[in-house]
């Protein structure tokens, strides 16, 4: 992302609508200006302001007068008055910054909007985390901190040694050069992002190792770690395994996704295998 | 979408914070699922959601590409459900949010007899969502938990912050926004429903909470310490 110096007349609005904080007014040239080591180019600043198309020696005028005189225009805070934000062409590897910070961008990988996969939000369509499993999210970054790239693979190489199975359609995963070592593509190392979320799933007899796990690795990582853990509930709606567990190592559970398992497979090739499948077993 | 998932707050919280979606399983449910997407957004409107958004295209309150400067005097605050529903146009997770748990267990029941098809999501209190399974009668399929915030939570900001700038998952809610906004309430520059009105325009999919942010920006403009 660009702000074009032309354009901008240093309202300082944006500098308080980045998540990252990377926009600032720079007092020698007084235009707010990006500090492209700690964008992620999450398109907030261009998507989220609203735009007017003011004149910007108008608008420059304008405040100078008022400045002059102690007075303050009260404008709205969430505009650009001189759409001044302008994308700029993002090459690899930087482009994935945009890839993971740019919730509006779907990920090739997983052709969702977001920086994860379906996880159990449709886990009564794809089975994907079946009775006595569960799935694992670990989120890093969120809100406002991001993560770098080789943070997140000082997870993963700590997951990987203890042998569990990373999602394959996950966009981290499809940043690996060798997935049996949790170890990322060297190119990409040096980009920042919003945020990431690392999917794995495991036995629910390993939960307590893999939770202990990750909290002894996000103390050795400058970032924050959001980790969720989803489960397939009983034929009564009920969870007496994991909750207990989670609940014994400390956690207080207070908010959760519920999948209520009503979707049903209705595209006409789905449906055709699962009829074949049943009818092979 | 873990976006609604890691809202911070305990479970009283969230009594006024129901996030319900829908969405479609690539490769299984996703064909002609639009129709489907947009029925379920339809059938939120009877009761009364205060957002509406799909993960593609954005809430109820959307930033305008050339906005009137005259805006800056009578800016228009209220959501624009239709928009949401009618813009909806590829197969993306659609999200309806209330802020009572009677109009989300309502809407809960009514989608359960719709039958629509699509994988559906209640994200709020565990005892929350599951009063609605109750109230729907059926059983809960899957559950996931957020275990909260770990690790360097010293660069995290004030809790007040925290519970707003979380109402978007996506992170796009900047907490210099959030605390900008408590401010300005505190000062009496702007009504609490103006300040969550800003915020909402940020989250890129419409899940953000404007009426629990309002009250969150009330009780925060209020705290001495």
């Amino acid at each position: 992302m660009t702000i074009n110096p032309n354009k901008c007349v240093a309202c300082g609005n944006c500098t308080y609508v980045c998540p990252m904080g990377a926009i600032y007014i720079d007092p020698e040239i007084k235009r707010a200006t990006i500090n492209r080591t700690e964008c992620v180019e999450c398109y907030t600043c261009f998507h989220g302001l609203s735009q007017e198309h003011l004149n910007p020696t108008m608008v420059r005028t304008m405040r100078k007068i008022f400045q002059m005189m102690r007075l303050r225009f009260d404008p709205e805070p969430d505009v650009c008055p001189t759409a001044a934000f302008e994308p700029d062409e993002l090459v690899w590897p930087r482009v994935i910054r945009r890839a993971f910070s740019d919730p509006r961008v779907p990920h090739e990988s997983t052709g969702i909007e977001g920086r994860g996969t379906e996880e159990v939000k449709t886990n009564d369509i794809s089975g994907r985390v079946k009775v006595g499993e569960v799935g694992f999210t670990i989120e890093f970054g969120r809100p406002g901190v991001g993560v770098w790239m080789s943070e997140i693979q000082v997870m993963c190489t700590a997951l990987a040694e203890h042998g569990v199975s990373f999602e394959k359609k996950n966009p981290i995963t499809s940043l690996m050069s060798d997935v049996s070592k949790g170890q990322l593509r060297e190119d990409v190392l040096g980009e920042k992002v919003l945020s990431a979320i690392v999917e794995i799933k495991t036995t629910i007899d390993r939960t307590e190792e893999i939770v202990r796990l990750v909290h002894d690795v996000e103390k050795r990582l400058d970032t924050v770690v959001a980790l969720g853990v989803g489960t397939r509930c009983d034929a009564d709606g009920e969870d007496r395994v994991v909750a207990p567990i989670l609940e014994r190592l400390g956690y207080e559970l207070q908010r959760a996704k519920t999948n209520i398992g009503i979707g049903k497979v209705t595209n006409p090739e789905a449906r055709a295998e699962m009829q074949k499948e049943t009818a092979t077993r | 979408m873990t976006n609604t998932l890691h809202r911070y707050g305990d479970a009283e919280s969230f009594h006024d914070d129901y996030v319900v979606f829908a969405m479609c399983c690539r490769g299984k449910n996703d064909q002609n699922s639009v129709p489907k997407l947009r029925k379920f957004l339809e059938m939120a409107l009877p009761f009364k959601p205060v957002n509406l958004g799909d993960a593609r295209h954005g809430g109820a309150l959307r930033p305008s590409r050339s906005m009137d400067p005259t805006s800056h005097w009578n800016r228009d605050i209220e959501p624009n459900f239709e928009a949401v529903i009618g813009g909806l146009d590829i197969p993306t997770t659609a999200a309806a949010v209330f802020d009572n748990r009677i109009a989300a267990e309502d809407f809960v029941k009514a989608v359960v007899e719709a039958d629509l098809g699509l994988s559906v999501n209640i994200s709020t209190s565990i005892d929350g969502a599951e009063q609605c399974c109750a109230h729907a009668g059926i059983h809960r399929h899957s559950v996931g938990y957020s275990l909260g915030f770990e690790g360097k939570t010293e660069h995290l900001p004030n809790e007040d912050v925290l519970k707003l700038a979380t109402m978007c998952g996506h992170g796009m809610v900047a907490a210099s926004l959030a605390k900008k906004m408590i401010d300005w309430v505190k000062e009496g520059r702007r009504t609490p429903e103006q300040a969550a009105s800003y915020m909402t325009r940020f989250c890129s999919c419409g899940v953000f909470n404007p009426s629990r942010a309002k009250r969150i920006l009330i009780e925060a403009s209020q705290r001495t310490k």
